[in-house]
């Protein structure tokens, strides 16, 4: 797979705009900037309402990421392409998730909302209703999804990578600076987890790295490219732009992606913790 | 659009002895600028969180005690700006783009 099976510009977009096998599709935290304006075209799709199963932690099933394609308007054939906001934080999000379900053409707008908006490119309040698809999603790939056993017997043995600021990893913040820091679980990292924060995956305005930069990243944070991967955050969404990076753009064979994330194993009972700024020891502890 | 206020955010429904607060308005010209973005970059100089402004020009982080360096982007401007953060305290911060 070459960089531009999976991702475009925004030159690329804009050439695209008419293009009736192009789904545009915003994914956003902040689920109001698409009602502001958007993309000409695009429609939303809402990470938490749509994305997540309503009752229990888990996402939505293979019949419910159908009825969800099906509602708005995406064909099996269509070309996909996502972007949003937070340096298409919860786009990765999503393209992991069209990943996991088998959608064969998806790819990502380099720089998101962001590079989109620096540049002074068209945004419009206009909403479009797609007609209805019947769209068949693929079982689940279980290749790039981690669970939380997987991440307790990779501690010491496979490559787990925090991509979560320095301050998280430590044990110093909790969550991202943007939101409160009153939690309920420990604070700290897994222990033997390398940080790598995502955000130096990624230029100022969004982008992504150059695929030699990118190597040298991970290579000089002591990743063994030779290992299997798991990259975790607080709720996996900026882990599934390191799971981009690594498994779409450097084509990493075995990377997956932990969801359950520092939110579910922070609030593990008896897991071996690691506070401080280094991977630690497997038993965990403070620095 | 009035000029931009500064403090103008309030903290209603935030325990705020918990948090160590970063705040400020992003202007241009003394007029307000909705939709800059502002990262929060750590004392390495690491990149913590990043907000958009909203229509008034505000944005908030929840940061840790120390040092932070604010840098804002918008269309043909990037402006670093120094804060430090206390524990129960708002730090308000005024960042003026150049026109």
């Amino acid at each position: 797979m070459s960089r531009s099976d999976v991702l475009v510009d925004a030159d690329w977009v804009e050439a695209h705009l008419d293009d009736p096998t192009v789904v545009l599709v915003e994914v956003d935290e902040d689920v109001s900037a698409y009602d502001t304006n958007h993309i000409r075209g695009a429609v939303r799709i809402d990470w938490r309402d749509d994305l997540q199963d309503p009752v229990r932690r888990d996402f939505v099933n293979q019949q419910q990421f159908e009825a969800l394609l099906s509602r708005k308007g995406i064909g099996n054939d269509d070309t996909v392409v996502l972007y949003g906001g937070n340096n298409n934080w919860f786009a990765s999000y999503a393209y992991w998730y069209f990943t996991l379900y088998g959608h064969r053409d998806v790819r990502l707008l380099d720089g998101g909302r962001k590079k989109w908006e620096l540049d002074g490119r068209e945004l419009v309040a206009e909403v479009v209703e797609r007609p209805a698809t019947t769209y068949a999603a693929q079982p689940q790939d279980a290749s790039i999804r981690a669970f939380r056993d997987d991440v307790t017997a990779a501690i010491g043995s496979l490559n787990l990578v925090d991509v979560r600021s320095p301050d998280e990893y430590a044990g110093r913040l909790l969550a991202p600076a943007h939101l409160p820091q009153e939690q309920s679980q420990r604070a700290g990292h897994v222990p033997t987890a390398l940080n790598v924060p995502w955000s130096k995956a990624a230029n100022d305005d969004g982008t992504f790295k150059a695929d030699e930069e990118l190597l040298a990243l991970y290579g000089g944070a002591g990743l063994d490219f030779g290992k299997d991967t798991i990259a975790y955050c607080r709720i996996g969404e900026r882990s599934a732009h390191t799971w981009f990076v690594l498994h779409e753009l450097l084509d990493q064979p075995n990377v997956r992606n932990y969801d359950g994330s520092w939110t579910e194993y922070g609030s593990l009972v008896g897991v071996p913790v690691q506070l401080g700024d280094a991977p630690g020891a497997p038993e965990g502890g403070q620095a | 659009m009035c000029g931009a206020t500064t403090g103008g955010l309030g903290v209603e429904g935030i325990d705020v002895t918990k948090e160590s607060v970063i705040q400020g308005v992003v202007s241009r010209g003394g007029e307000p600028v909705g939709g800059a973005y502002v990262r929060l970059l750590d004392g390495g100089g690491e990149f913590t969180a990043e907000v958009p402004t909203s229509a008034t020009g505000h944005f908030r982080f929840f940061a840790a005690p120390g040092q932070w360096t604010l840098r804002t982007l918008a269309p043909g401007a990037s402006v670093d700006r120094q804060v430090v953060a206390v524990l129960g305290g708002v730090a308000e911060v005024s960042v003026e783009l150049p026109t």
